[in-house]
């Protein structure tokens, strides 16, 4: 019995990291290139080819993995070896993590770990993910790498208060913290025909958390962590695979911020106006399963287009938008929904 | 019996932990000794899982392992401190005094303690409490309600301390 549900449970973690998650997060390094190439009038990488096989370039995440495998790992002179070689790790497996409690299709099957307030693990699994910032620009022994990091460690800090507030709002309307009960709770018609999805009642908490979210994923418009433009970069000194980690995090996360945001703002694996009792059994759940999937990639692309179309803000713009501006409207968006709730 | 490793196992890591902060080969540096923190603070979320407190757990990650800690290494790093090399230590009156008195606090500790566990009778939660017990739902209900009072003075109190903050770090002659 133990042992036949560790290896379930070990065969669902399989399964949602590498064939999905990863999966989805390599092809998303070639989305950026091809998309960004779209935005900016050019080709964008196409070359990659076996054979005769070129596929438009997406054979090209499988020739940066080798590159990144065969390259030198580089150490520079007095950096710190055990924080140099923890910091990608941290990353990287602080945002994987994350994924465990994504309900992925209806009950506990498709989920890794459902738990009770799975939401608020996100949260505190997630927060780790500065050490990995704040760590390897330190580590690094170099003073560009040192900037970067505080620059993303105070970044992190400051927008991890709005994204979670944010969420609050979603916690009061639909009475819980389990992801797959705010699912559950999103399958419900308003008015006979609006789906009662998060992004309905609260639009201002979508937007918040969505901007939020994206200053947690160190991306433009802000990426001043990494300011490629000003060689500024908690990962400046990192190169090879230790830089890869750093690179696949960041699509990874892009692919995480898109679950959450789907599962509690866009009603996770639901397809509204469908009525369940006319399909046959096996068929609805493959169907709200690629629903799921089909929500997640939109709202990559809807990041993807989001950091190609916006410039970088300055970091004096950066604090304000966080402390006065994002803070103070998501403080006002609780204490409105509170009182809406209270009333009705 | 499960339990009971598990349980092991992070006990084990939470001291080791805590002995790095301030054992000198690893803790000569500061950062090593916050990254030491870091583990005991997350290993210690690992205790509370297993009494089901698992809101107490994930505070202690945010609150701790993400806030507090991270502040640490922010002012590690700003001062950009690094290996630290002690002077031999020299034994003074005031260090034997110390020691006395850590070694006394300790044996207290240590006796009341194992009078505690020598006399404590577990309370058998009903499946019902258990199922709720640690929960968002009851903490908050338990904050909001019997604990009202003292949780209205933490409120205050670090209000105090923001506002302390703001004004140690004021510029001098008012704002800007």
């Amino acid at each position: 019995m133990d042992w036949m549900f560790m290896l379930i449970a070990l065969l669902k973690v399989l399964v949602v990291l590498v064939v999905f998650v990863l999966m989805l997060g390599a092809v998303l390094t070639w989305v950026e290139r091809r998309m960004s190439a779209l935005i900016q009038d050019r080709l964008g990488p196409n070359r990659a080819q076996i054979g005769n096989v070129r596929a438009w370039g997406l054979l090209h995440p499988i020739a940066d993995m080798f590159k990144a495998f065969t390259k030198e790992d580089f150490v520079p002179a007095g950096a710190n070896r055990m924080l140099f070689f923890l910091a990608p790790a941290i990353a990287l497996a602080s945002t994987l993590a994350c994924f465990a409690v994504i309900p992925f299709g209806p009950g506990e099957h498709f989920t890794i770990a459902p738990l009770d307030s799975g939401m608020l693990f996100i949260i505190a699994i997630g927060s780790f993910g500065i050490y990995g910032v704040a760590l390897g620009g330190w580590a690094s022994n170099n003073n560009f790498g040192l900037l970067g990091a505080l620059r993303g460690a105070a970044q992190l800090v400051s927008y991890e208060v709005t994204m979670g507030l944010n969420l609050v709002g979603v916690f009061a309307v639909f009475g819980t913290m389990s992801l797959s009960q705010l699912v559950l709770g999103q399958g419900e018609l308003l008015w006979g025909w609006l789906p009662k999805w998060g992004v309905v009642v609260q639009p201002v908490g979508f937007v918040l958390f969505l901007i939020a979210s994206m200053a947690e994923n160190k991306r433009a418009p802000f990426d001043l962590p990494e300011g490629e433009s000003e060689i500024i970069g908690y990962f400046a000194e990192f190169s090879a695979m230790r830089f890869a980690t750093f690179f696949l995090t960041e699509f990874v996360e892009i692919v995480l911020i898109a679950a959450i945001a789907a599962t509690v703002f866009f009603g996770g694996w639901q397809i509204p106006w469908l009525d369940p009792q006319g399909v046959a059994g096996g068929f609805i759940t493959v169907a709200q399963i690629g629903f799921f999937v089909f929500k997640i990639i939109a709202l990559c692309w809807l990041q993807m287009l989001i950091r190609w179309t916006l410039p970088r803000f300055r970091y004096d713009q950066l604090m304000n938008l966080g402390w006065k501006v994002l803070l103070p409207l998501s403080l006002a968006n609780i204490v409105v929904t509170a009182i809406v709730l209270a009333l009705s | 019996m499960a339990e009971q490793i598990v349980f092991y196992i992070l006990a084990t890591g939470v001291l080791l932990g805590a002995l790095a902060v301030v054992v000198p080969p690893f803790a000569r540096n500061p950062l090593h000794a916050a990254v030491a923190l870091l583990t005991t603070f997350s290993l210690m979320a690992g205790l509370f899982v297993m009494l089901s407190a698992h809101l107490l757990a994930i505070l202690q990650i945010v609150v701790y392992a993400g806030a507090v800690m991270i502040l640490f290494v922010f002012a590690i790093m700003l001062l950009n401190l690094r290996k630290q090399d002690f002077s031999p230590a020299k034994i003074t009156a005031w260090k034997i005094l110390g020691a006395a008195a850590a070694f006394l606090i300790a044996t207290r500790i240590a006796m009341v303690a194992g009078a505690a566990v020598s006399t404590h009778t577990a309370v058998d939660l009903s499946l019902e409490q258990y199922s709720t017990f640690g929960s968002v739902h009851d903490v908050g209900i338990a904050l909001a309600t019997k604990y009202l009072l003292p949780f209205e003075i933490t409120a205050i109190l670090l209000l105090v301390a923001v506002i302390g903050a703001l004004v140690v770090t004021r510029r001098q002659g008012g704002l800007r």
